[in-house]
């Protein structure tokens, strides 16, 4: 399944590393990304895929929440049918 | 390489047809911009978007039995193991999809049906049993101790209305509704005059609690069998053995999406809120269909409502003002919400492929806060609240009214808010909770979801007599429309 995950807070260094590592330790594939800072505020969506029978999205999304707390950030990770159906037909 | 998640900030739309074309056949993804994904989550963060329940649906026909002590055991067997792992899921959901699932909750068939059969009358045991399955398998509400008698009682009805108030008192999760009308039957008024009592005693019974016990008892005209929401969910005699349904929210989207809109015209907010309606409703769509299948349970109905809760940004009487009325309750307010109403049933309509249940605004005073502000400083009255109810879901619903109220005038309010709904050919409900020692301006808390109740002003004037005609009201006719 693929889940979208998205990252809102102060600009700092390092936040995309943390972010990919996170996904990189529990074989997640990055798929897409897209990313700016504006006025120091800094915005991520990111695309994965997560690998089937590997860790689930519930999971995943536990850790980035706890990268989250740790780096004052809001971070989350929603599977992508969400999105899919409330802004396709 | 440009980002399929192209897009801007400012909102701008950038789909890249190479990207689209090479993500054809790779499974369910479709192009996802970036705007559109922070739209979802400020609707979920700071607009609260929710599913308000899943609501399973559990036949228990299968449980009765002429012992009431085998009977109950059956039910709460029942009700364990086919919910057993309702929770669960929809916690999983919840996580997986990120979308707040605010309550998980159960509706039965009317009890009164499974306990007809029973020898002994003491049918609140019922009531005890679906309370401890309630809390065994962690849902908040159980909604069923119901009885339908919109065009008379059979043998055991009027034993089992008169255990409504004990039922209600005794229990924590249980939740009563009563059918005494329907536009094919017309309104049993004896029935009428008994739920006056019925509610009174309800209260009187947890005076020590905020008459909490009033707050779980739910008379409808017309009601529906699928509903999910409480207090008056049950699971009709004509539904599955087991189904889910679903109820979505989100008035508080609904008000950002005006608020953002500005000065436009009355066809510019209602093309808005079919727009909002849509998109909350997909979400709902979705979750059912995730929920119904993870559960091995039929899909039944998404209810397209939208229901407030007290929290401050997640009220139906702000929309109304949102466009433009000073408080909710106002002249006007009758228009707006007729608007409001049929814009959220356009929208969601299209977003879900069965839709049931009491689809449309919900205006509970006490979980309002905007009603609650409206219904403390004069604006908002019992007789506006009811002609509301004509044009909206679904009735006089929580609403505190003096404790010395008499039970005709409570009877003559539940005849009223039933000819409406029997002449409109609609749901309408009436959910009083009588503030025992208490009267007007004084206030009863219930919290939680349940929120504030100002206590309103009724009118004094006698209805006893017409109250005491008893009888059934006839059903009204189906043409001759002006």
């Amino acid at each position: 399944m693929r889940a979208v995950i998205t990252v809102i807070g102060k600009d700092r260094v390092g936040i995309m590393a943390h972010v990919s590592s996170i996904c990189s330790e529990n074989s997640v594939n990055i798929v897409d990304v897209t990313q700016s800072v504006l006025q120091e505020f800094f915005t991520m969506v990111m695309l994965v895929e997560l690998p089937a029978g590997g860790i689930p999205c519930g999971e995943l999304a536990d850790k980035m929440n706890v990268l989250g707390k740790d780096m004052s950030l809001e971070i989350h990770v929603m599977h992508e049918d969400i999105f899919n159906s409330m802004h396709r037909i | 390489m440009s980002s399929i998640l192209a897009g801007d900030d400012s909102g701008g739309k950038k789909p890249i047809m190479l990207l689209r074309e090479s993500y054809k056949g790779s499974g369910a993804f479709t192009l996802l911009n970036m705007s559109d994904i922070m739209e979802t989550i400020t609707m979920i963060e700071h607009e609260n978007l929710d599913i308000r329940t899943i609501t399973m649906g559990i036949s228990l026909f299968d449980c009765s039995d002429p012992d009431i002590g085998v009977a109950c055991d059956n039910v709460y067997d029942k009700i364990a193991r086919r919910a057993e792992k309702l929770v669960s899921t929809g916690n999983e959901i919840e996580k997986e999809y990120g979308i707040p699932i605010i309550n998980k909750r159960i509706a039965v068939t009317p009890i009164s049906m499974i306990a007809a059969s029973c020898r002994s009358h003491d049918y609140a045991r019922f009531a005890f049993a679906l309370d401890r399955a309630a809390a065994a398998v962690g849902v908040n509400f159980i909604g069923g101790y119901t009885a339908l008698v919109h065009k008379g009682f059979s043998c055991a009805d009027r034993q089992f209305l008169s255990t409504i108030p004990e039922a209600l008192a005794g229990t924590q999760r249980v939740c009563s509704s009563v059918n005494i009308g329907t536009t094919r039957a017309g309104i049993n008024m004896d029935a009428v005059a008994l739920l006056g009592r019925i509610i009174r005693r309800a209260a009187e019974l947890t005076a020590d609690q905020d008459c909490v016990a009033a707050t779980k008892l739910v008379v409808f005209c017309n009601a529906p069998e699928d509903n999910p929401f409480m207090a008056g969910a049950f699971h009709g005699p004509g539904e599955p053995e087991c189904v889910i349904n679903v109820g979505v929210s989100g008035p508080g989207v609904v008000r950002a999406a005006l608020a953002k809109a500005g000065d436009c015209d009355l066809t510019g907010i209602a093309d808005i809120v079919k727009k909002t309606a849509f998109k909350i409703t997909r979400v709902g769509q979705l979750v059912a269909v995730e929920a119904s299948k993870r559960l091995g349970v039929d899909f039944g109905i998404v209810d397209l409502s939208l229901a407030p809760t007290p929290a401050v940004g997640d009220s139906v009487a702000r929309i109304l003002e949102e466009m433009g009325l000073e408080h909710c309750g106002a002249h006007g307010t009758t228009a707006a919400l007729a608007l409001l109403n049929d814009a959220v049933k356009k929208g969601g309509v299209m977003a879900s492929s069965h839709v049931g249940g009491l689809s449309g605004a919900f205006i509970p005073v006490a979980e309002d806060e905007g009603m609650i502000e409206s219904a403390r400083c004069g604006a908002l009255s019992i007789e506006k609240l009811e002609a509301m109810t004509a044009v909206c879901s679904v009735g006089l619903d929580m609403i505190a009214i003096p404790g010395d109220t008499p039970a005709e005038i409570i009877s003559a309010i539940i005849a009223d808010e039933a000819a409406i709904g029997m002449v409109n050919n609609k749901t309408t409900a009436v959910r009083l909770i009588p503030a025992i020692g208490k009267s007007e301006g004084d206030e009863l808390s219930f919290g939680g979801l349940f929120g504030t109740g100002p206590v309103m002003k009724v009118n004094r004037c006698s209805p006893a007599r017409f109250i005491a005609r008893g009888g059934r009201i006839p059903a009204p006719l189906q043409s001759l429309k002006n």
